[in-house]
């Protein structure tokens, strides 16, 4: 036990002084027990149970059974409060010795009914995750949990409380379990939900057994060594502890019989929260205690030995900030507290707000370096922080330097405002979907898609508004269409697109804290936004708000419309297709180069600040991607109770035998390897952080969080400081909200500086909950909080060309960039990919759009002789393909070409003629490649393709020549100088059919076809008939017959000169065929039955007229006149 | 035109039940002599085929298509030469064109002994020189060409207008130098809903970003912008992001309520245009 010690003293963690101290404190100990750390941070919960009443409990770290079982549990129930999700304890790898687990094994059935009764009442993290946030399922799940616990006995009748067992699971049970949020959050603001809970579930293998990497495990063998050593240090401590608690003075440390005010407190204020104590400096006691005890207690953290240092630093702020109790302050004299501080020297230590705020101070000096790289907002609340400053005017006076010179602004984003995922061809388009129906149920599904999301929208926030009950059904209706066509893949890619763009800020509720409003921003949203957004903001920032450092996975924001739709929809093949999806974009994603510049050289910020940019953008994708991943993997395993033992070891069994729907042990393995985890582990976190019950318990999940164990176990001193402590925070996190887990060293591996604080507290809102407790400290004195963020725009991250193939060729080229920065890389592939895709639009703009219209030509040539359509474009096209075989010339010729423009204009200036020359080369060779490749496969389907289009486009123009018509004339231009001012078509077409009105009848008194009138629109319709830029096709064609008819119903006295003119513009003015035929119908002709001999005469006028402008042949009115003679025949005779 | 809802409403009240004729048409003109011709006509004709829409089912009973049917013959044998068809379309409050159809389905079903297809009757609506009997023929155009809000030839106009002020649209653009996709190119490429113009780069029209425009050569009222908006202007944003429909002929101001979600609306061609470099208010 003394190795620990040495440890410390040696690496100067622990001053000798204080070691000294120590020492002689253990040398009175008899037990030799392990897990000190646990014991050490439950000791301090326990010791300030009384004075905090600010916030929410910290989560103990070795929270005790027993009184949860009995004492804790029931009062929590009672208050309605809820707790947390508790699950695999991945710290029993870490106290559990292979051969504790036999004695383990002899009280299962003990264990187990502790955890069904509803300790951990476990809960369906799906709905009741959905339904929490909304806070309406609560009643519901709660009486489940009510029932279970009434059934089981309770557990004071297990061991008795001076037989401790720290390896026992149920007397040790993990931290997790007792982080209980009581605030219940603003229904309005919708922010972090309250936490479903999981049960405890009990994993069985020691930290030990589980197969360890060979480079790692001597650094993880000190480390269990070193770990070991504390444990027994810190039993010893706690022995002295017990031996305390059957004095007189009754203040048991007893952990059956302690109550844990952390269960039963309420996180809001109390009534009396404004009756602050004041903390005093002078009237601090046991001051060599506390400070050996902060020394400790530092030392654990900075070598990062609790599992969450954010934890701990929100608790020691809950120190700082505690208000105590009047009556408490006045019995306390400092006689009494000396007194008593022989006996029990815990108990007196932070009996008072005195000396709960001179720790805490203690201990935030020695945390200073964490400390000054939070949040300007937040080093703001500390450097005024009035009790600092009396207890340690050198900490106040180096926090007012850290915030004045801190540039770390973090700022609350807008919410994200709906924007559709765009409309892509090459994607998207006919060619895309194997059937005609499939593309319009898609377009359809499309539309469908984005009326849920304006619907839910417009309403998620009112009251009563349900996502099931109002969209539920349409949601599946649109499923079914999805599976009737086997859309899947592409409704998928829709959902995962329109995700990112949703989603990919920080924001969606998620951010609770901020900086002062931006006034830029305010402007930008108007008086009315304006008033709502500080009404948001001021419900932020009130106490009430606190919900503690550990919330649980919650999708905030507009990931719960996509969450809710994945749980409505309830579709097997669209959750399948849609991890396919994410998995592909989450290895695209994480595979992506990010670094590229060479750190030393000075000249780097502006690339700096873009990889940062860039960095940020990929790494909230990622997480967002991962978590719903994590979420569709274990949704069909996620159970309301915690499986019982028999099931649950089935289960083990049977999914032991399956494979993990993403490779992530793969992928941290080579992150690692790689050094990239500060780009992986982030996103791992979120994947994990929604197991569910059996899957920590797997061999393979079992084998991703030892690694993550492991990983933060290997020492990087490279790692920017910021990187390790967003890895620190994250996986501080998901070892509290999935499996709580001791950490050894948490130092991870990359050293370039990626993650700032706007990162940090974007991907760990929950940090933000240190400041609101300090906020709320000064809450009442009108503490002007929250805030907005700043929109970060991310770029799109282009993914890289696909790789080529040749082997020697592969070699040389990686040996050609080995030496190079790594933007020259970049450069050439980013090159090579544009050209080659360049190059394929370029030859289907030209050579193909080429082949396209020769076979226009060719197929309206020869539709007129064949009917048979298919076999028309098969021959046509046959033609064609041989030709197309020039593509990959003319491709080659574009990539050679384009290729070096373009990699000279982007490579530095002074890039040397050969590199600059193999750079080209490499590009032009990946460019041909990528073009020829895909032209070569594809050139003749693509022809064919578009012709086929062509063809049927042209078959269905209006008016288009099937067989046996002639082909229309060509469309003609206006005449020159046409000024475009003759009346629009649709108004000739208007008066002439009035005057068609007025010719068939009936008519209004007075009414007649006015001759000069009509001459006189005969003359305008010449006009819009010459300039042709407002004609179509439907327009012309009406004109002609209109006019047609017109002829034959000028019955009255249409002159010789209105004739004429008829037939001019018939003949001149028309660009399409006139069907002056219909004259001779029997419709037509019957307007003419008994007119007057004039009118026979203009008739007769008008037949010469037609042959005379070639309108007619001779022969051609003969028929007519033939054919209608017989229809007159045919009717006599019926 | 912006018309009020209120001011619509009154236009609409005293289109109750017109009759779909020139003399109708007249007096609404007089009427109402501050508003457009086309915008009245426009609203006309919206509001005469929402009074056919109620009640086209009652007019397509068999009961009721025999009664017309035997009227029309008993009219045509006493006077061959008489407005029949018309009049009884008139006096029954349906559409003469479509009571040419339903007239002209049953008489062809009677002489073929079979159901005839849509495309027949439809051509020899169109066309009704092919209508084999002359009488029946002569009906049947008059009824077309008196009605002015269904037929043939108020379908062409109706194109036509469309088409113009497309072309006028496309004028525009380019008059303002505005690059642009219109629908047939985007149609080829093989997109699912295509406006009649993508702006190739985006502009901001009064504060509004836009990205495609669709024009409309009708009155925007009540139902016919709900109908648009939910088959076409929301799968565009949709597709394309926020855009700007022209309604030519005016529309309800209160329907232009969509602006901050992306959908603007307009009467005219907009003054107000900003783009990426500078603004064109100006010009």
């Amino acid at each position: 036990m003394c190795a620990v010690i040495l440890i410390l003293v040696r690496n100067k963690l622990l001053p000798v002084r204080a070691a000294l101290l120590f020492l002689e404190v253990l040398i009175s100990l008899s037990l030799l027990q392990k897990d000190f750390v646990p014991f050490l941070l439950n000791f301090l919960r326990e010791q300030t149970s009384q004075i905090l009443t600010n916030g929410p409990s910290t989560p103990a770290k070795t929270p005790n059974s027993k009184a949860r079982g009995s004492h804790g549990i029931g009062s929590e129930r009672r208050a309605g409060h809820r707790r947390s999700s508790q699950k695999a304890s991945l710290g029993s790898f870490l106290t559990a010795t292979p051969e504790a687990l036999p004695a383990r094994r002899g009280r299962r059935k003990g264990s187990n009914s502790v955890s069904a009764s509803g300790r951990q009442v476990a809960r369906d993290l799906g709905r009741s995750l959905a339904d929490e946030e909304e806070g309406k399922n609560e009643s519901l799940s709660w009486s489940g949990g009510r029932r279970k616990r009434s059934e089981v006995p309770l557990v004071s009748a297990r061991s008795p409380p001076s037989q401790l067992n720290l390896n026992n699971l149920e007397e040790f049970p993990p931290m997790g379990a007792a982080s209980g949020w009581t605030n219940k959050p603003s229904r309005r603001i919708n922010p972090t939900p309250v936490s479903a809970e999981r049960p405890l579930s009990k994993p069985k293998m020691c930290f030990t057994s589980t197969p360890v990497s060979q480079p790692l495990l001597a650094t993880w063998l000190l480390c269990i060594h070193l770990q070991s050593c504390i444990m027994l240090l810190l039993l010893n401590f706690r022995c002295k502890l017990l031996h305390q608690a059957s004095s007189p003075a009754g203040i048991s440390l007893d952990p059956g019989t302690a109550t844990k005010p952390s269960y039963t407190r309420s996180a809001s204020l109390p009534a009396e929260s404004h009756l602050v104590t004041c903390a005093n400096p002078t009237k601090v006691s046991c001051k060599k205690q506390l400070e050996c005890l902060a020394q400790l207690y530092s030392s654990c953290i900075a070598e990062n030995l609790v599992p969450n240092i954010f934890l701990e630093l929100f608790f020691v702020l809950q120190l700082l900030t505690s208000k105590g109790t009047s009556t408490a302050e006045d019995e306390d004299s400092d006689l009494e507290v000396n007194e008593r501080s022989k006996d029990a020297p815990g108990r007196q230590h932070f009996r008072s707000v005195h000396n709960c705020v001179y720790f805490a101070v203690q201990v935030l000096d020695y945390q200073y370096e964490i400390i000054s790289r939070l949040e300007k907002g937040m080093l703001k609340l500390l450097a005024e922080n009035e009790r600092i400053a009396s207890f340690s005017p050198t900490l106040h006076e180096r926090l007012r330097q850290a915030y004045e010179s801190s540039t770390a602004k973090v700022s609350l984003m807008l919410p994200c405002s709906v924007q559709s995922v765009s409309f892509q061809p090459e994607t998207d388009n006919r060619s895309n979907f194997p059937s005609d129906r499939a593309f319009h149920i898609f377009k359809k599904q499309r539309d469908i898609f984005y009326e849920l999301l304006r619907e839910w929208e417009d309403n998620h926030e009112k009251t009563g508004w349900n996502f099931e009950g109002v969209l539920g059904n349409k949601v599946r209706a649109m499923m079914a269409h999805l599976s009737a066509t086997c859309n899947h893949s592409h409704f998928a890619r829709l959902f995962q697109k329109q995700l990112i763009q949703m989603c990919k800020g920080p924001v969606g509720g998620g951010a609770s804290w901020g900086d002062a409003p931006d006034q830029d921003v305010l402007n930008m949203l108007g008086s009315d936004n304006l008033s709502r957004l500080k009404r948001l903001q001021e419900r932020f920032v009130v106490p009430q708000s606190i919900r503690g450092p550990c919330p649980p996975p919650s999708f905030p924001g507009c990931q719960q419309f996509f969450r809710d739709f994945i749980l409505s929809a309830g579709s097997y093949q669209f959750n399948q297709h849609l991890m396919d999806s994410l998995c592909l974009k989450i290895l695209e994603l994480n595979g992506l180069t990010l670094v590229e510049h060479e750190h030393s050289d000075g000249e780097a910020d502006m690339d700096e600040q873009d990889e940062k940019k860039r960095f940020a953008v990929v790494l909230l994708s990622l997480r967002l991607l991962a978590k719903f991943l994590g979420f569709l993997v274990f949704l069909p395993y996620r159970t309301v109770e915690q499986p019982t033992r028999d099931l649950q070891d089935s289960a083990v069994a049977l999914r032991n035998k399956t494979l993990p729907a993403l490779d992530v042990l793969m992928l941290l393995r080579q992150s690692i390897r790689d050094q990239r985890s500060i780009l992986t582990i982030p996103w791992i976190v979120e994947y994990l952080s929604l197991v569910d019950h059996i899957a920590p318990l797997l061999d393979y999940y079992r084998k991703v969080f030892c690694l993550l164990l492991l990983t933060v176990l290997s020492e990087d001193k490279e790692m920017s400081f910021l990187n390790k402590l967003l890895i620190l925070a994250v996986l501080g996190w998901l070892f509290q909200v999935v499996s709580p887990v001791l950490l050894k060293s948490a130092k991870t591996v990359d050293s370039v500086p990626l993650v700032d604080q706007q990162l940090l507290y974007t991907c760990c809102p929950y940090l933000g909950e240190l400041r609101k407790l300090l906020a709320s400290f000064v809450a009442g004195s009108g503490a002007k909080n929250g805030g907005f963020m700043r929109k970060i725009t991310p770029t799109a991250a282009e993914s890289l060309a696909p790789k080529h193939f040749s082997l020697e060729q592969v070699e040389l080229e990686q040996a050609f960039f080995h030496n190079q920065p790594p933007s020259l890389r970049r450069t050439v592939e980013f090159v090579a990919e544009r050209v080659g895709s360049n190059c394929v639009k370029h030859i289907k703009a030209t050579l193909v759009a080429e082949l396209v219209q020769r076979a226009e030509v060719m197929l309206q040539d020869k539709v007129k002789e064949d009917a048979n359509h298919d076999k028309l474009l098969e021959e046509v096209c046959a033609h064609l393909y041989e030709e197309g075989a020039q593509a990959l010339i003319k491709g080659r010729e574009f990539c050679k070409k384009k290729g070096p423009e373009a990699v000279r204009v982007l490579l530095p200036e002074e890039t040397s003629a050969a590199v600059l020359s193999s750079a080209e080369d490499i590009a032009v060779e990946l460019a041909t490649e990528k073009a020829c490749g895909w032209l070569s496969a594809n050139i003749a389907a693509l022809i064919k393709r578009e012709v086929k289009a062509t063809f049927n486009r042209m078959l269905r123009v209006p008016g288009f020549p099937l067989p046996g018509e002639d082909a229309p004339e060509p469309r003609r231009d206006c005449p020159p100088g046409c000024q475009h001012c003759a009346q629009f078509p649709s108004q000739v077409i208007n008066e002439i059919k009035d005057v068609l009105c007025v010719a068939v009848g009936p008519r209004d008194e007075g009414e007649v076809v006015d001759c000069a009138w009509l001459e006189c629109l005969l003359g305008r319709l010449s006009q819009t008939l010459r300039c042709r830029k407002f004609m179509c096709p439907t327009s012309e064609q009406q004109l002609a017959k209109c006019t047609v008819e017109l002829a034959s119903l000028l019955g009255d006295n249409p002159t010789y000169g209105l004739l004429k003119l008829l037939l001019s513009v018939w003949k001149e003015d028309f660009g399409t065929p006139v069907p002056v035929q219909l004259m001779f119908s029997e419709k037509n002709i019957s307007y003419l039955a008994g007119v007057k001999q004039r009118e026979w005469d203009l008739f007769l006028f008008m037949l010469h007229g037609l042959v005379e402008h070639d309108l007619m042949r001779t022969n051609e009115i003969e028929s007519c006149l033939h054919g209608l003679r017989e229809s007159e025949i045919r009717s006599i005779a019926t | 035109m912006k018309l009020t809802k209120a001011q619509y409403d009154e236009i609409a009240q005293f289109l109750g039940h017109v009759q779909p004729t020139r003399q109708s048409l007249r007096q609404l003109k007089e009427k109402f002599p501050s508003q457009s011709q086309s915008t009245l006509l426009s609203i006309f004709s919206q509001e005469y085929q929402k009074q056919i829409k109620r009640t086209h089912a009652k007019h397509h009973t068999a009961e009721a298509i025999e009664t017309y049917y035997q009227r029309y013959l008993n009219g045509v044998m006493k006077n061959a030469a008489a407005p029949v068809l018309l009049e009884l379309a008139n006096e029954v409050d349906f559409a003469p064109s479509l009571m040419a159809r339903i007239v002209l389905e049953r008489f062809l079903q009677e002489k073929e002994q079979a159901i005839p297809s849509k495309t027949l009757i439809n051509s020899m609506l169109r066309d009704p020189s092919q209508i084999p009997d002359g009488v029946l023929a002569n009906q049947v155009y008059q009824c077309t060409v008196n009605d002015c809000c269904y037929g043939p030839l108020v379908d062409c106009i109706k194109h036509a207008i469309g088409h113009e002020h497309e072309v006028l649209l496309r004028e525009m653009l380019l008059e303002k130098n505005l690059s642009f996709i219109a629908e047939d190119q985007l149609r080829a490429k093989g997109y699912d809903k295509t406006p009649d113009f993508i702006l190739e780069v985006p502009v901001a029209v009064e504060g509004h970003i836009i990205h495609w425009i669709e024009s409309k050569a009708s009155f925007g009222d009540e139902s016919s912008h709900q109908a648009y908006l939910q088959d076409q202007f929301w799968s565009y944003w949709n597709r394309f992001g926020p855009g700007l429909v022209i309604y030519w002929y005016g529309f309800i101001e209160e329907l232009d309520c969509h602006r901050e979600r992306g959908i603007l609306l307009k009467d005219c061609f907009p003054t107000d245009i900003v783009t990426l470099r500078h603004s064109m208010a100006q010009c």
